[in-house]
């Protein structure tokens, strides 16, 4: 702890942070703009003058950056000092003096940092009266937009798109006066996080072009705290609402999680909410062949429970991308023996075996923070900026943890960004990747290895043995592989918090590979981490919940024995072929749907029931960490939507079943899942119970400026309506309620007095950077065995698998359109690929393809024409798939098949 | 008994006094431009000059004003609709404080009775007028830095053309 003097008074900081940072931390307001706690300081816009003394008997002093001045034991500096005061308020006026006068029809307004420094400096009148320079925008494409006037040349987008996420397509430009910062032609932005822009920006040059369709102020948004439903990651988010539309989503920041950021796929595909696709009513079909027909939700429910009471069996399959508390509904309602996870069997398997691995490796799941506090890492298998982004983002951090540490034994602090820079230059810390084809990682890593998954798997399970030789060896290693061993190997152990990221890529051997290295580094100590991805946000709270996967279920219905399902938030078509699915839909008598947004299984369904998404709802994901997040309803939902596990409740009860007449709530839902399984006992206390209040008052999702509502209904009726109730959190659809800082997992938006911007979130955090205050939210329920005498995985896949095929297919996953949600968010599905076949230029070579070229693709079941797109990266004898297009190509890789050039009729074969 | 007959005297004097009385509605009143009446929403050359910013509506003490913001093709910000319920509005006159393009005004109308409350409901049609009302000359978007149609960047009041960012001279 270092004592440092700030306007004559003594406050006790953390070592080792700036002046700007420590004075932050205790509770003063400094304006600032080039800083940034996730980036460091650079000392560019020079707003946060102080003046700063020598010692406690220096009088004069002389003016300095708090920001470029170390917290050091004894720094005594005055904000209030008249001179440092001018002095802020001339940069202010410096930097206003091209300005435009857009406030009013720009969308950082109310929310805007440079407005909220002019405000903090009192630099209110204008006395420049010469010509404003003046820029043109760039086309950045549907996410992003650009609006250069209003740019003060602070080089936060700069630091974070090239310097933070590596990002390559954007700078700055020009000299004196005229610095431009875009790319270097109109286009769209090619970092998958390019969405940070539009809160790292303090002003409005960038801004969320989504947002913009419908726009809405700050202040008259509806948020509350929510998690992220497109991947495994479990990002925190703030969605916000407007007459009843989500209109856009922001981070919320959680130390141990996403801390400051979130990928362009979380922030960007919340408009399926709004889509056209929503389910807003009950649909019944009374007979089969019949046309579906809207109902209201009392005779739906009839209709339903009337299928599931004649039936001789219901089976019930859940979902991945549903509340644990909806999977348990749905399970408890059908039994927990007629219970099935509703995902394609490969996908299953690799989920169980992802936590068994994580609960019996001696080595802890690693967050998203500790994946950024790494200094060494090895990731197998998948593209994680295309499966779980932030991820990425977080290893694109790790690799810069070795340098800084070389950094740190030449006394520069580590938020000296510029310091840093030159000290380490280009120097990048051992990150490892394997993948069957080139990732958009791979730039940032020292060496990397692309081969089919059996021989990823055969590289981790050898640099597993070379650590502890009492793991399973690897008689044939590729060649290519030998030479990565031992540098893998000396990289881990020298590292001091080494971590082992595994994606499966489809493949149980490659995880088995990554537990059995992990397991190995900490047998011989050096306590490595784990960090396992989940396909979607709630795959392992669903593995946890047990049960079997699809392939039981179709089973059940095939032998006879089942005769009525329940299928909960699901599109079948995207978790098993067609044919499969078809013929399951077909022998099962009865079909019952609960889902938020139509899809071809709803479409085959005898009675589809309007299920709330995550915006409309409250539950609990369980992120691929193991860490269960509260998420709360932002909006009530239109129509006769319920929350799925009210659905399910009402099933219950209409068959009769009394252990859910005590599900009043979401909490009766948790609780009775915590009684029933002891893995889900902390359940009720990761969040504040519903009867929670602070002073008497419930916390309040609209901002206390919140405008319009004696008039936003009035066109119907002049008499307003009470708020909608809400009996599942402590938090109110009204402004009346607590405005104020509420706990942690209760926070519906980053708001203090004078900071109306999202740095309002330095008010929020124990200390800049750290946790929330009162912790950051989420528990994690997985912890590695205490005793961890689980066995090293024996199974090393053999070399020379016979083939079945001539290509084997692998799983080509994409940000933008692999992910089901987020693809019917119209700015997404504009950068998603269409559909192609990816060849490894000598295979298109060989064959006479060329890009483009159409070929016939048959594999695992499926058939069907493809466009060649070539990968040059790709290793011959493999063919990559695009993941998750809209229910199109083979869904469990990777398989081997067949591809041919239709016009030579010939395969190439390997 | 004096003060009675005081009273009385005093009564009988105001008889010779001039008369204040306006007979409304026969007689209308004077009222100064700055009377704060019915509002509404002005033009200037024509277009609307509300670019729905919101101000207005959080500036309202009693949330009677709600809007949402849209856009032309060429970018120009306008209302797709508005709406303020003068069953609740108290005529502060907040709004047309907090305009930053002089669209909304308070106007010395004061004639909005109705027997029926819904009635006191208006939308962007019936607060729309012709003209620019107490403030002329008043143009926000040729002021503003965005462009929008028929103004180009660095053709707005006061501004350098846009710069070639590729240059090297000074
Ligand atoms: S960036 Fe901020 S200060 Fe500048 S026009 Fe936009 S809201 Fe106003
Ligand atoms: S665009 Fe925004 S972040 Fe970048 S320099 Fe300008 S004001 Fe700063
Ligand atoms: S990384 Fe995953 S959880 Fe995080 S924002 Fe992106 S899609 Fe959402
Ligand atoms: S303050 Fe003026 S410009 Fe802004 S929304 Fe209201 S009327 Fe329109
Ligand atoms: S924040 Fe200190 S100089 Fe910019």
């Amino acid at each position: 702890m270092a004592k440092i003097i700030v306007n004559e008074r003594e406050y006790e900081v953390r070592d080792g942070q700036n002046m700007l940072q420590a004075a932050l931390s205790v509770g003063l307001d400094l304006p600032y703009f080039c800083w940034h706690p996730a980036m460091g300081s650079i000392g560019a816009c020079r707003q946060c003058a102080v003046r700063l003394f020598r010692d406690a008997n220096d009088t004069r002093g002389k003016l300095a950056m708090a920001c470029m001045t170390p917290a050091n034991d004894g720094t005594r500096i005055s904000i209030d000092d008249a001179e440092a005061r001018d002095f802020r308020a001339s940069v202010i006026e410096w930097l206003m003096a091209s300005h435009p006068h857009d406030c009013p029809v720009c969308d950082e307004g109310g929310e805007c940092h440079l407005q909220d420094m002019t405000v903090m400096t009192g630099h209110n009148y204008r006395r420049y009266s010469g010509r404003k320079r003046t820029f043109r925008n760039q086309d950045l494409g549907p996410l992003v937009n650009h609006e250069m006037n209003r740019c003060i040349q602070c080089y936060r987008c700069v630091r974070f798109y090239r310097d933070y996420a590596d990002g390559r397509d954007f700078d700055v430009f020009g000299i004196r006066n005229q610095v431009y910062y875009g790319r270097q032609f109109d286009g769209v932005l090619e970092s998958e996080f390019s969405g940070n822009l539009v809160e790292i920006c303090p002003t409005g040059v960038f801004t969320d072009k989504t947002l913009k369709g419908h726009y809405t102020r700050k202040w008259d948004l509806q948020t509350a705290p929510s998690v992220c439903v497109h991947c495994g990651v479990g990002c925190n988010t703030i969605p916000g609402e407007r007459y009843g539309a989500l209109r856009r989503i922001y981070n919320r920041y959680n130390g141990e999680v996403n801390g400051y950021f979130i990928c362009d796929r979380g922030r960007f595909g919340y408009e399926f909410v709004n889509g056209a696709r929503r389910l807003h009513h009950a649909r019944v079909r009374t007979e089969r062949g019949a046309e579906a027909a809207p109902a209201d939700s009392d005779e739906a429910l009839r209709l339903a429970a009337t299928l599931l009471g004649k039936a001789k069996r219901v089976i019930g399959i859940g979902s991945p991308r549903a509340s644990l508390e909806a999977n348990f509904a749905l399970r408890t309602l059908v039994g927990e023996g007629n219970f099935y996870a509703g995902v394609s069997e490969k996908e299953w398997r690799l989920a169980r075996l992802a936590l068994d691995i994580m609960q019996g490796s001696p080595a802890k799941a690693a967050s998203l923070a500790d994946v950024a506090r790494a200094d060494a890492a090895l990731v197998r298998g998948e593209d994680v900026t295309q499966t779980a982004p932030m991820l990425a983002l977080a290893l694109r951090q790790s690799v810069r943890q070795a340098p800084l540490r070389k950094a740190a034994k030449l006394r520069i602090p580590d938020w000296d960004a510029a310091g840093v820079r030159n000290a380490v230059q280009e120097e990048k810390g051992p990150l490892y990747i394997a993948s069957t084809f080139g990732t958009r990682l791979d730039d940032a890593a020292k060496r990397t290895y692309r081969a089919p998954p059996d021989d990823i798997a055969r590289l981790g399970f050898a640099v597993a043995h070379a650590l502890d030789a009492s793991s399973p060896p690897v008689p044939v290693l590729p060649a290519n592989a030998r030479p990565l061993v031992g540098e893998i190997v000396d990289a881990l152990t020298g590292a001091e918090e080494p971590v082992v990221l595994s994606g499966g890529c489809g493949s149980e051997a490659v995880l088995r590979a990554a537990a059995n290295v992990a397991m190995a580094l900490c047998r011989k100590g050096h306590p490595a981490r784990l960090c396992l991805t989940a396909p979607e946000c709630n795959s392992t709270g669903l593995a946890l919940l047990g049960g079997e996967g699809l392939e039981p279920a179709f089973g059940a219905v095939t032998s006879g024995e089942a005769d009525a399902v329940i299928i909960l938030e699901n599109d079948l078509y995207r978790r098993a072929g067609a044919a499969a699915v078809d013929a399951f839909l077909e022998e099962v008598g009865s079909v019952v749907v609960i889902d938020h947004t139509d899809g071809e299984t709803a479409a085959r369904a005898g009675v589809v029931l309007p299920a709330a998404t995550f915006a409309e709802s409250d539950g609990v994901f369980v992120n691929n960490e193991g860490r269960a997040q509260r998420f709360y309803s932002v909006m009530t939902p239109r129509g006769d939507v319920r929350e799925s596990w009210r659905w399910l409740r009402d099933l219950a009860l209409a068959a009769g079943r009394a252990d859910v007449e005590a599900w009043a709530t979401v909490e009766d839902v948790d609780r009775a899942l915590a009684a029933a399984m002891p893995i889900f006992a902390p359940l009720p206390e990761i969040a504040p119970p519903a009867g929670f209040r602070i002073a008497g008052q419930r916390i309040a999702r609209q901002p206390g400026r919140y405008s319009g509502r004696t008039a936003i209904t009035a066109n119907v009726s002049v008499h307003e309506t009470p708020p909608p109730e809400d009996t599942d959190s402590p938090l109110v659809f009204s402004m009346e309620g607590y405005q104020g800082q509420p706990p942690s997992a209760l926070i519906p938006r980053f708001w203090a007095p004078g900071w109306n911007s999202v740095q309002a979130l330095n008010k929020f955090q124990e200390e800049i950077g750290g946790p929330l205050r009162g912790g950051d939210p989420g528990r994690r329920l997985v912890e590695p065995a205490e005793d961890a005498a689980a066995d090293y995985f024996a199974d090393v896949p053999r070399h020379g698998e016979p083939s079945a095929g001539n290509y084997l297919f692998v799983p080509a996953h994409h940000i933008f359109g692999s992910e089901e949600l987020s693809a019917l968010a119209p700015g997404i599905a504009r950068l998603a690929p269409r559909p192609y076949a990816g060849l490894s230029p000598d295979d298109a070579r060989g064959a006479s393809l060329a890009e483009a070229n159409e070929v016939e693709v048959s594999v695992g079941g499926w058939s069907g024409r493809l466009p060649v797109r070539i990968i040059d990266t790709l290793p011959p004898g493999m063919v990559a798939l695009p993941v998750g297009f809209a229910g199109r190509g083979p869904l469990e890789l990777p398989a081997w098949g067949e591809l041919r050039n239709p016009r030579d009729g010939r395969g190439q074969a390997q | 008994m004096l003060s009675i007959v005081k009273g009385l005297w005093i009564v009988f004097l105001h008889m010779f006094r001039r008369r204040v009385t306006v007979q409304y509605p026969e007689q209308k009143p004077y009222l100064a431009p700055r009377w704060r009446g019915r509002i509404i929403l002005s033009r200037i050359n024509g277009e609307e000059r509300c670019v729905a910013c919101y101000l207005c509506a959080v500036a309202c003490p009693v949330d009677c004003i709600a809007l949402q913001a849209t856009e032309d093709e060429s970018g120009r910000r306008f209302p797709e609709w508005f709406r303020i319920n003068f069953s609740r509005c108290i005529f502060c006159g907040f709004c047309e404080e907090a305009c930053p393009t002089y669209a909304i005004q308070l106007t010395p109308d004061f004639e909005m009775g109705e027997y029926v409350r819904q009635n006191l409901v208006y939308e962007k049609e019936d607060l729309l007028i012709a003209g620019p009302g107490k403030y002329a000359g008043y143009d926000f978007y040729r002021v503003a830095g965005l462009a929008i149609g028929g103004k180009d960047k660095g053709e707005g009041e006061n501004e350098a053309p846009p710069r070639d960012v590729r240059t090297l001279l000074p």
